[in-house]
């Protein structure tokens, strides 16, 4: 393709405007985290994190709440979907509308419609904050199909479970020791993006009432700016490594799928 | 070999349907159902309340900041994306990009309000910058907290999320369609105008609406951002759903809520469409 000097230029210059609007933001968030009011800079704001037993403790919440996502759609998804692969391939179209139909039915629209199934779950279950998984599950259920799907579809499954069947494998055992290991990069990419998503959820908690990390972020915000800034930069960088470990590992399946 | 009653293999997956059942289409069917009742009977008066003048208003400027952060990201976007797919497949440059834009394409929420908060608020970072060497007032009447605000701040994750969904289409532009226009005597700008737009076209026009229906449902920002007065149709949501009567209705939080699947679903459909059409030949 054409690489004349003016094109250079032109590319040089809108890639430094880029590199501006993103990176601007992100720097502002710890310059403006890291300011002490008497001028200079200071860590306070930062200590906070762990000091201060309502964020800290809503840290560990949240913590959990993705631990419990991520075992809720690995119990739920995995099986149904290796055994969709096995037995019932006809139902694969509908598997696959009902895990993305999460995408055109937005948190918000759920989360105004679920007051009568909480009322119940609440009365049935608790109603401990932690009952936020049952809807969380459901939320990353469009991104851990999708990483899932690719993974499964690397692999052919039919056989794989044939010769287990053969060798006088259960079902079971096809499952957790066959089929599993052979997906186990799909499995990860489907864990990393739903921690990322739960760490990141508020619209369903705040609705809800429930004090999750962001919550209780959003509620710092009008009293201890700097904390709540401090807050959302670590949530961030976490979410960031978890993410760009998530490219490489996918890259890698890929990779080695193409060899 | 003893004969044993076999269950039909589709019953496994009951649990999976099940939960989603009580998890996502009770939820659904809720709203649908309860924008048409009121104190439990049938009733259109939620929906009627959806043209009063206050919701339409609150309605156009929901499509106003959906419409306008598209289009600016699906331009801004493709811009970069181009940039992109110009560099090697292998390069540190491409591989560095396509990884920040998965990730910046799902930083929304809370953390982007803040982030924006302390670089235009009214003692972030640009804004004491710019106070104090060109004695300049960025922040002048708090226009972060409002509309203009929102568009700003939505582009942030619009403008990467363009980048993702739009590179797989500039990839699947084959070197050899170039090199077959110029060797029939073509010109970079008649390549460009007759075979390489008009094959982008369905899955620029795709993405874009992707951009507006992300746009259109996204709540955790504009709640972070925008703490007095409902100027999109999310946060009169919020306002229906805390505040039990508004405008005089109790179930307008179901009908906003149904006009936002209408919305997002009639959007969707159109995009799904128009990614069909590019599959044709995106390989």
């Amino acid at each position: 393709m054409t690489s004349t000097p003016t094109w250079r230029v032109t590319r040089a210059l809108l890639l430094v405007l880029y590199g501006l609007f993103f990176i601007v933001p992100l720097y502002a968030m710890l310059d403006f985290s890291t300011r002490s009011t008497q001028g200079g800079r200071t860590g306070e704001a930062w200590a906070d994190l762990v000091r201060d037993p309502t964020l800290s403790s809503a840290i560990i919440t949240s913590l959990l709440l993705a631990l419990f996502t991520v075992l809720g759609m690995l119990l739920l998804l995995l099986p149904t979907m290796i055994w969709v692969r096995m037995r019932v391939p006809g139902a694969t179209r509908l598997i696959e509308f009902l895990c993305l139909l999460p995408l055109t039915i937005p948190a918000l629209v759920i989360v105004v419609g679920m007051r009568n199934v909480y009322t119940w779950v609440n009365y049935l279950v608790s109603d401990s904050v932690y009952t936020l998984t049952f809807v969380y599950v459901v939320l990353v259920l469009p991104y851990a199909y999708r990483a899932i799907d690719a993974a499964l579809g690397s692999l052919d499954v039919v056989t794989l479970a044939e010769a287990a069947r053969s060798l006088g494998a259960g079902w079971l055992t096809v499952i957790a020791r066959i089929i599993v290991p052979n997906v186990w990069s799909g499995v990860l990419a489907a864990a990393f993006i739903s921690i990322a998503l739960v760490m990141g959820e508020f619209t369903i908690a705040s609705l809800t009432n429930y004090e999750n990390l962001q919550v209780v972020i959003n509620f710092l915000g009008k009293s201890a700016a700097r904390t709540s800034v401090a807050a959302s930069l670590a949530v961030l960088v976490f979410v960031f490594v978890l993410l760009m470990a998530l490219s490489y590992v996918g890259r890698g399946r890929r990779g080695a799928e193409r060899s | 070999m003893s004969r044993r009653t076999t269950l039909p293999p589709s019953l496994a997956l009951l649990p999976f349907l099940g939960f989603l059942t009580i998890f996502l289409l009770i939820p659904t069917v809720t709203v649908v159902v309860g924008a048409f009742q009121e104190g439990g009977e049938f009733s259109t008066a939620n929906i009627e309340a959806l043209f009063s003048e206050a919701a339409l208003r609150t309605l156009w400027n929901s499509v106003l900041l959906s419409a306008s952060t598209a289009v600016i990201g699906a331009v801004f976007g493709s811009l970069l994306a181009y940039i992109v797919v110009m560099a090697s497949p292998t390069s540190l440059f491409r591989r560095s990009v396509t990884s920040m834009a998965s990730v910046l394409a799902q930083f929304g929420g809370v953390t982007l309000a803040f982030a924006f908060i302390a670089t235009l608020g009214f003692s972030g970072v640009v804004t004491e910058l710019l106070r104090d060497t060109v004695n300049l007032d960025i922040f002048g009447t708090g226009w972060l907290f409002g509309l203009p605000g929102l568009i700003l701040v939505y582009t942030y994750f619009q403008i990467p999320l363009m980048v993702i969904v739009f590179l797989p289409a500039l990839e699947g532009l084959r070197p050899q369609w170039r090199e077959a226009a110029v060797n029939l005597g073509a010109t970079g700008w008649q390549y460009w105008t007759q075979v390489a737009i008009p094959l982008l076209r369905p899955a620029f026009l795709g993405a874009t609406l992707l951009l507006f229906a992300n746009a259109f449902a996204a709540y955790a920002t504009a709640a972070a951002l925008v703490s007095q007065g409902n100027p999109i149709v999310p946060l009169l949501i919020r306002a229906a759903l805390t505040s039990e009567i508004l405008l005089g209705r109790q179930n307008l939080a179901f009908a906003l809520a149904f006009q936002m699947i209408i919305v997002v679903a009639v959007v969707m459909t159109a995009y799904a469409l128009l990614v069909r059409r590019t599959s044709r030949w995106l390989r």
